[in-house]
């Protein structure tokens, strides 16, 4: 196969830059642990009221005995629920949702906080809040005529401020 | 030489598309006006929804599939230099494709299938728009079998001859689309139309999502391929010189096949039915596919300094303004490169893995891919367009300035609109909304952004309807008498190339290798529904 010197210079040039792109993505991938949310836990979307975790009253903010903060969520059409969240900045906190019907996606702007909401599937995304605020945490995925008016309120507040105490159960409302 | 019964089907395949294309341009024109909230009397999520779900069918299925077609046959026929095999199964492909089409607008239109083009399951359409969507599809089929057929019979009556990169483009492309539409078309045959019937009660979202993960990557590739095809066979013959490599094109053409099946999952990196690893593989593949992309970028900018030397231009820059800027297809050719730089840098954004998570679902992806894909790829059609109808019809175009001002406008209207839609994804506003109603602080920021996306939108409607009265009024003008000669010319190689490796003339090697990965990539996450405990969901409407 006949190639002019020149594009096999740019060739092994876009081989380079590729090559970096993807020793970054797996270096972060492999050793920092960074992975987009894949969770892979089955859940009947059917009977979300039933069971342990996502039934009405387990809904909202939990301080799990170890101190970390857990926040389930049901993302049924239109709204998700709780509808008003507190959270502390510069907290690790592990929201944990579930779909009661059909497709969802959930987003809180200017963070990293996103995930499908697939019904069928739990999904756990960790993130950690940077700054105090208040911040709409939408749909962003269509899911019916309802969708535009589909978000809840999450509330950061200054980590001093954020009242729970370690080993209490708080459910924002 | 293109006879009468190939001239007339290819015309009736782009009426539909261009047809369709009008239409689609004006629910476009409609839907930035809805979403900027500022006419209170357009809001109503219903008839947007729609018009979205209408909008995205009839431009990403309907336009291209009727585009690529018609396109196909000319190429075959002309840079084989043979008849067209099976003129009927052309016709016949024609037929059901559009019987297809119109039984899925009907639903769309009347808002029974607001289910967007991804179809998005347990939200359930009417069963007539998946009945529609999969004929459309079967009809392609028949086009894949004759650009097949024809590229066999050409190697078999020209042994050790290399096929003209036009065709050889042409077959890969129809090779792809047979693999693309394998995913879709089981989703749609097995769970979708059965579930929309009533014989199934419950679908499995997961599974669905990953059939159409299937089908999604590569789909874009099967638009984008004609494009491409424009870029090294048209522009620079337009501009005046030869085409710099006419191996390495086949190779970029062989690397768009292959490595762009096995990556639809960067479209499922947000969900939780797919774990890290297979994610992980499809995101890496995903680069690799980059590479055929920047081969091209070069090789038509050398065929086009080439060109510009040729033509006089001088020094590193000089070349550039040597060119023939007022050709359509150059002016096409340039500014088609233009924005596919630009969004094949947001294209790496989207594919990188983790940091996915900041622009996923928002306004970021609709500008990406309308850069993209609105962009470079139906600019390229809309020169192509201007370059086959006099070598159709045998009438010139109506106007030598009209395109080049369809062409400007189409440019700059997809540079404001897809500007706005980066950086409101960036402000995380969501991508399927109708009007912003969020009573946030952290939504106002999103106002002008908002305005300049209606400034975008207005241009391109302007210049998509400019288009539309181009082709239609150069098609219905008396015959002058100055016919071209039904001639479609394809650059020539700088290396003539006369023999090629086989693996660079034919695709059963590439055929293999295209199993193996997607084996490797879709084996085990298509498996594992049947292996896992999953709950299926019940049907919802909309």
């Amino acid at each position: 196969m006949h190639i002019h010197p020149l594009e096999r210079k740019w060739i092994y040039l876009v081989l380079v830059v590729i090559g970096l792109f993807l020793a970054a993505i797996f270096y972060t991938a492999l050793v920092r642990n960074i992975h987009p949310p894949s969770h892979l836990e089955t859940i009947d979307s059917a009977s979300l009221h039933l069971s342990k975790e996502f039934a009405e009253d387990k809904l909202g903010v939990w301080t799990e005995p170890d101190g970390t903060i857990k926040v389930t969520v049901v993302a049924a059409r239109y709204g998700f629920y709780p509808r008003e969240i507190q959270l502390p900045a510069g907290t690790p906190v592990t929201f944990r949702i579930a779909s009661a019907d059909v497709l969802h996606g959930i987003h809180i702007p200017m963070t990293n906080m996103g995930t499908m909401v697939v019904p069928g599937y739990v999904s756990e995304i960790t993130t950690t809040f940077p700054k105090p605020g208040e911040y709409p945490m939408l749909c962003n995925e269509y899911c019916g005529l309802g969708h535009d008016h589909m978000w809840s309120k999450v509330t950061v507040v200054a980590k001093d401020s954020w009242p729970a105490a370690p080993g209490t159960a708080t459910i924002g409302r | 030489m293109l006879d009468p019964a190939v001239r007339k089907l290819a015309l009736s395949h782009f009426a539909v598309a261009f047809g369709t294309f009008g239409l689609a341009a004006v629910m476009g024109f409609y839907q930035v006006l809805e979403r900027s909230g500022m006419f209170p009397a357009l809001q109503s999520p219903g008839v947007y929804f729609a018009s979205v779900s209408t909008h995205g069918v009839l431009m990403a299925y309907v336009l291209t599939t009727f585009f690529i077609m018609g396109f196909g046959y000319v190429t075959a026929v002309s840079s084989l230099k043979t008849p067209l095999w099976y003129l009927k199964g052309a016709w016949i492909g024609f037929w059901i494709s559009t019987a297809g089409t119109v039984l899925a607008a009907i639903p769309l239109l009347l808002g029974r299938a607001s289910v967007l083009y991804t179809f998005y399951p347990p939200v359930q359409a009417h069963a007539v728009f998946y009945v529609g969507a999969a004929l459309l599809v079967v009809g392609s089929w028949f086009w894949c079998v004759i650009m097949i057929v024809m590229h066999g019979h050409w190697k078999k009556a020209h042994p050790g001859e290399a096929v003209p990169l036009p065709m050889f483009a042409t077959t890969a492309n129809a090779i792809l689309w047979l693999w693309t539409s394998a995913g879709v078309a089981a989703e749609v045959v097995f769970q979708l139309i059965p579930w929309a019937l009533g014989f199934k009660e419950t679908v499995d979202v997961g599974l669905a999502r990953t059939l159409f993960a299937w089908t999604l990557h590569p789909i874009v590739y099967f638009w984008l391929i004609p494009a491409y095809i424009a870029l090294y066979s048209f522009v620079p013959k337009a501009a005046g010189g030869k085409l710099f490599s006419d191996e390495l094109g086949r190779a970029a053409f062989i690397m768009l096949l292959v490595l762009s099946l096995p990556i639809g999952f960067h479209h499922l990196y947000m969900d939780p039915e797919q774990g890290t690893g297979f994610k992980l593989s499809h995101g890496a593949l995903t680069f690799l596919v980059a590479v055929p992309t920047l081969m091209t970028a070069f090789t038509v900018s050398a065929s086009l300094e080439l060109a510009g030397r040729i033509r006089g231009g001088t020094g590193l820059f000089g070349w550039i303004g040597a060119l023939p800027w007022r050709n359509p297809m150059v002016l096409a050719g340039i500014l088609a490169g233009a924005m596919l730089v630009l969004g094949g840098f947001g294209g790496l954004v989207n594919a990188s893995y983790a940091m996915n998570a900041m622009v996923h679902n928002t306004a970021w992806v609709a500008g990406h891919f309308h850069l993209i894909f609105g962009g470079t790829t139906i600019i390229m059609y809309m020169a192509t367009a201007y370059y086959l109808w006099p070598r159709l019809t045998g009438k010139p175009l109506c106007s030598n300035t009209l395109p080049l001002a369809q062409l400007w406008s189409w440019f700059w209207g997809f540079a404001i609109l897809t500007t706005a839609w980066h950086i409101l994804g960036l402000l995380g506003q969501p991508r399927r909304i109708s009007t912003v109603t969020y009573n946030s602080p952290l939504t106002f920021a999103w106002d002008p952004y908002v305005l300049t996306m209606v400034v975008g939108g207005t241009v391109l409607t302007v210049s998509a309807g400019l288009f539309v009265y181009i082709l239609a009024q150069s098609y219905r003008q008396a015959s002058t008498g100055t016919v071209p000669a039904y001639e479609i010319e394809y650059a020539e190689a700088l290396g003539a190339v006369t023999r090629v490796h086989p693996l660079l003339n034919g695709f059963r090697a590439w055929n293999i290798a295209i199993a193996v990965l997607m084996l490797m990539n879709f084996g085990y996450p298509i498996a594992q529904f049947f292996l896992i405990k999953t709950f299926d969901s019940t049907p919802w409407g909309y």
